[in-house]
Order: structure tokens, then C-alpha cells, then sequence
């Protein structure tokens, strides 16, 4: 039971920190970026490109590696969303072609990596974090420290962000651009620099997620992508449209309620709990649990 | 001439019959979007039109005229609780929505032991001939052809490009989404039933989320403006992979991650520079060229 717990927040801190990076877009742009899971993957093998033939330690190829990430989103913002903006069809537009880039960039991975699962060579990682393991007294389980390295990431990561859009001035931006693009160009802010930043960070914070979640499972594959983009897509609806309170809360509940249906009901009912979930939100509450009242949905 | 001709039928017979099986998925998708909606729960139904047919035929031993009317009806059936509910929703949620329905339909039959779970169904006897896929799709083409021009069909225009305004006019908005969404999936689901005793089985894994991107991607990329344009979008996107093997050795990448890039930059270009689909060319080009051409 405790130990069901503690793996549960373990999962559940990557799919917050995915899920994060895919509602600041969402939530400012009001468009759904499918390419989201596909910097996730890509950002994987980067970091696994890094540490193998650059021999860098992964303490340093985590930072680059998230850098790198951000610039496929700046990519995917110039390519696949500013064309379209002001076009009337620009929501299912952008969906498709973000959908496309996702495309183009499972291409390349499948040309450049191989269809087949890689794996961080034995020594990445100091042996001792995952043989030891910490006692955790009150829950009654134990934690590794690569599990705890990686939630502390996470939450870093989390923490970071929540000060950057409250406190900063790029913050304030981006909440003004959220609100209406065209009062915040009136205002003085750089509409086309917001979005492009929130593209930046958001894609970084995902490509952070497939790195931890590479590292944890080490397991690498250009269709790695597919186990993450609709479960965070359950995230974030059921956390509520551009709430980030609400994807992160979600992130970990959905950790923890797989990790519990595992264990009690069996690996193949995994998954049906969060489109069952997804569906029920998406019709009952379409504002999703933490999100405000909005007329965008209904 | 006529040999080369059968000859080339023969080793071509699977891609004939896939262009007809994706054409007709490609209109499932279509249909709500002629109405504007982006309803994805077409890997769904096709789902439920596959295993109901293929247990028919297996453990029921029906006619297959008969199979076929049920791969049809069932879908369109279920089709009508799920639509209630999720038509309010608009844009990517009526999007999320249905993809989640099309999961869970698929996470489901995984979980149910009385079809083999991930396994799906097999040894079910080959019924669908390419005649009749071809002969199916031409009756859907007729009806869809019928709405054009029709009340229905001016309605359902007015839906796609002002769905506040329609509704003021007068027009039922919600029954006409909720009829494109049962029409939608009653295609599907013919399609399903067809694919199922085309390729001898059925298993969950041909139902995923990938899939009805694709049916969405044939629709967008050949044209979701005119009815024949989800057509010419699947027979293209459906032809293209054997012509690109061809060419891969030549371009030094491996025919897989190829037939994906080319499928994404083809994507990419068409929804940037042709939004209404490759049907639209011809017409874009002689504006072009018009527009080019001195007085």
C-alpha cells in the first residue's frame, strides 16, 4: 500500500511535469499542441545522444537537453501556429498541423534512432541510485533515489514555473496574452514574443519529462510518445483548460490511481481509467475540475 | 495489354481494396466535418461494426447481406446516446471527447475474454470482394452527392460557417449534427465489417487513436469542402506508400520513416497553403495562373 503510494507520485510527478508544458499552450493559445508528445520523445533521444557520444554526465545533459527541446518548440510555433493565426478555422488547423510536425518528427527519430528500444548505457547513472533505497517510515515503503532525484526535478521544475507566470514580467505576459491577445498588443506587450516564449518553455518542461521518463523506465522509442499524449490530454481537461494548479493535482492522481488499478485490477485496465475518466469530465464538467467558468467550451 | 492489366490487379489487389475500405472511413470523418464538427470516434464505431460482424459470421454463421446491415445499424444505434451528450461540446473538446470514447471502445474489447482480448478474432472467412467495397462506396457517394445542393445539405453549410447564426434562422443545429454523426458511424462501421472479412481478423490494436488521425488526415489533405474530396484524399495517401518504396533506396531512408515524413510535410503544406484539400488545386492553380497572366 505505501509502496503503491510512493510509486504513484513517482509517475504521477512526470505526468505533471508533461502535462504542465501542455496546458501553458493550451491555456494561452487555446490551441491543442499534439506535437507536445513528440518533443517528449525526441528530447528522450537527444539526451541519450548527449550522454552516449558526448559522454556528458546527466546531471549536464538534463539542462541542454531541455534547451534543445524549447527550440523545437520555437520551431513548431513558427511552422505549424503562426501561419494560421487569425484564420477562422485555426483551431482544428492548428491541431492538424501540429499533428503533422509530430509526424514529421517521428520520422526522424525512426530514421536517425531505429524502431527499436534504446537503453542509457549501464554507468549513466551511479549504481547506487537505484540499488539504494530510502525507508520511508510512515507510509511503510521504500524510495530509490533516482525516484527521488526525479520527482525532486519535477517538482523543482513545477515550483519554477508557477513563480515564473505569477511574479515575472513574462508571467504577467503571457496571462495578459491568455486573456485577449489583441487588449494585451494594445497594452504594449509583444503578442508574437509571448507566444512564441510560452512555446519555448512549454516544449522545454516536456522535453524535461521525457528525459525522467526515459531515465526511469530506460527505455527509449520513437513511439514512446504515444503512452503520454493522451493521458496528458486527460490531465489537463480534467485538471481544467489552462489551469496549472489543476494539471499538476491531475498529474499525480492520475499516477496514483494507475499505479492502485495495476495493483488491484491488472496492467490492461490501466489505461481505460483515464479515458473513462477523460470522457465523463469532458461531458459533465467541460471546464474540468479546477478550471474557471469560461464560454469558450459550452 | 489486358494480361499486364491483370497481372498488375493481382499484386495490386489488397491497395485496390484498402483505397475503397480508407475512402469510406475517410466520409465517416467527413461528415460531421461538413457540418464543422470534429467528431473523432470513428475508430470506434468501425470497432463495433468489425467485432459485430465478425462474431455474426463466426459464432452466428448469418448470411453476409445480413452481417453487413447489422455492421451498419449497430454503430448508427450507439451512435445516438453518445451523440446527445457530446455534440454540446465544441471544437477540440467535441474532438477530446470522442477520441476518449474511440479509447475506451478499445480498451474494452482488450479487457473482454469472450473476443480474445488483445488478440482479437481470426480465421474469418474472406466475404468482402473489392466489387462490392467499390459498389458500397458508390452508394455512399450518391447519398452524400444528394445532400449537395439539397435543403439539407444548405443547412448543414450554414452550420459549418455560422452555427450561432443558423440556429437563429431557424435550423435544428442539433439534429443535424446528431444525423451526420449517425451517418458517420454507420459508415465506419460498414467500413469495419468489410476490413474484418477482408483481412481474415479483427484485433483491438487496429482501432486505436492513430487510426482515425489517419482517417481525418485523408479527409483534411484531399479536401473536407466537397464530398469526393476525403475520397481522392484516401486513394491518394493509400497509393502513395507503394510508390514511395520504390523511391527509398534511391533517397537513402528507410521506407518507413519516409512514407512518415512525406505524410507529415504533405500534411503540413496542405493545411498551411490548401486549406480545402488537394481537389482544390486545380482551381488554386488557374487563379494563380490567372492572376499571373497580363491583360
Amino acid at each position: 500500500m505505501g509502496q503503491q503510494i510512493i510509486n504513484g507520485l513517482f509517475l504521477g510527478s512526470i505526468y505533471a511535469l508533461f502535462a504542465l508544458g501542455y496546458t501553458l499552450v493550451f491555456g494561452v493559445l487555446d490551441i491543442l499542441n499534439l506535437a507536445h508528445a513528440a518533443v517528449f520523445m525526441l528530447a528522450s533521444f537527444f539526451a541519450l545522444a548527449l550522454s552516449t557520444q558526448l559522454h556528458l554526465p546527466i546531471a549536464g545533459a538534463l539542462p541542454l537537453t531541455m534547451v534543445l527541446a524549447g527550440l523545437l518548440g520555437l520551431l513548431l510555433e513558427r511552422v505549424a501556429f503562426r501561419p494560421l493565426r487569425g484564420r477562422a478555422d485555426s483551431n482544428i488547423a492548428g491541431l492538424i498541423s501540429s499533428l503533422a510536425m509530430a509526424t514529421v518528427f517521428e520520422a526522424i527519430a525512426l530514421e536517425v534512432w531505429g524502431p527499436n528500444i534504446r537503453r542509457f548505457p549501464e554507468g549513466t547513472l551511479p549504481a547506487a541510485t537505484v540499488s539504494f533505497r530510502i525507508e520511508i517510515p510512515l507510509v511503510g515503503g521504500s524510495v530509490s533515489l533516482l525516484q527521488l532525484a526525479v520527482i525532486s526535478v519535477a517538482m523543482v521544475l513545477v515550483l519554477g514555473l508557477t513563480f515564473l507566470v505569477r511574479r515575472s514580467r513574462l508571467g504577467r505576459e503571457v496571462r495578459a496574452v491568455a486573456e485577449s491577445p489583441r487588449a494585451a498588443q494594445v497594452l504594449g506587450v509583444n503578442v508574437d514574443r509571448t507566444i512564441a516564449a510560452s512555446f519555448f518553455i512549454s516544449s522545454a518542461l516536456g522535453g524535461a519529462a521525457g528525459i525522467l521518463y526515459g531515465l526511469s523506465y530506460n527505455a527509449i522509442s520513437p513511439d514512446m510518445g504515444g503512452s503520454v499524449e493522451l493521458k496528458g490530454l486527460a490531465v489537463i481537461i480534467v485538471g481544467g483548460m489552462g489551469s496549472m494548479p489543476g494539471a499538476v493535482v491531475a498529474g499525480f492522481a492520475l499516477g496514483l490511481i494507475e499505479v492502485f488499478v495495476v495493483a488491484h485490477l491488472g496492467a490492461s485496465f490501466r489505461d481505460a481509467v483515464s479515458f473513462a475518466a477523460l470522457f465523463l469530465v469532458v461531458v459533465l464538467r467541460p471546464r474540468g475540475l479546477f478550471g474557471a467558468a469560461s464560454m469558450r467550451e459550452a | 495489354m489486358l494480361d499486364a492489366l491483370l497481372s498488375f490487379y493481382d499484386s495490386y489487389q489488397s491497395t485496390v481494396a484498402y483505397v475503397g475500405i480508407n475512402a469510406l472511413l475517410a466520409l465517416s470523418v467527413y461528415t460531421s466535418l461538413s457540418c464543422g464538427q470534429l467528431a473523432l470516434a470513428s475508430s470506434g464505431f468501425a470497432a463495433i461494426g468489425a467485432y459485430a460482424s465478425a462474431l455474426l459470421t463466426l459464432r452466428a454463421g448469418w448470411p453476409f447481406p445480413l452481417v453487413l446491415g447489422v455492421a451498419v445499424l449497430l454503430p448508427a444505434v450507439l451512435a445516438l446516446p453518445l451523440g446527445l451528450p457530446v455534440l454540446r461540446l465544441k471544437g477540440v473538446f467535441l474532438a477530446i471527447a470522442t477520441i476518449a470514447f474511440g479509447e475506451v471502445i478499445r480498451i474494452g474489447l482488450i479487457n473482454w475474454a469472450y473476443v480474445k482480448g488483445a488478440e482479437g478474432l481470426v480465421a474469418i472467412p474472406q466475404k468482402t470482394s473489392v466489387w462490392m467495397i467499390y459498389l458500397l462506396l458508390a452508394a455512399a457517394l450518391f447519398v452524400l452527392g444528394r445532400l449537395r445542393g439539397s435543403k439539407w445539405g444548405f443547412a448543414l453549410e450554414a452550420i459549418r460557417e455560422d452555427e450561432p447564426a443558423a440556429q437563429t434562422m431557424g435550423i435544428p443545429t442539433g439534429q443535424y449534427k446528431l444525423s451526420m454523426l449517425v451517418l458517420g458511424a454507420a459508415l465506419a462501421g460498414l467500413a469495419g465489417a468489410l476490413e474484418a472479412h477482408f483481412t481474415f481478423m479483427v484485433a483491438p490494436n487496429g482501432f486505436t487513436f492513430r487510426r482515425v488521425v489517419d482517417m481525418l488526415v485523408f479527409a483534411v489533405v484531399g479536401g473536407a469542402q466537397l464530398y469526393w474530396g476525403p475520397v481522392a484524399g484516401a486513394a491518394f495517401l493509400t497509393i502513395l506508400p507503394e510508390l514511395l518504396r520504390d523511391l527509398a533506396p534511391r533517397v537513402g531512408i528507410e521506407p518507413g520513416p519516409l512514407r512518415l515524413l512525406v505524410n507529415g510535410l504533405l500534411l503540413l503544406l496542405v493545411i498551411l497553403f490548401l486549406p480545402s484539400g488537394l481537389v482544390s488545386l486545380p482551381r488554386q492553380v488557374r487563379r494563380f495562373r490567372a492572376a499571373r497572366s497580363p491583360e
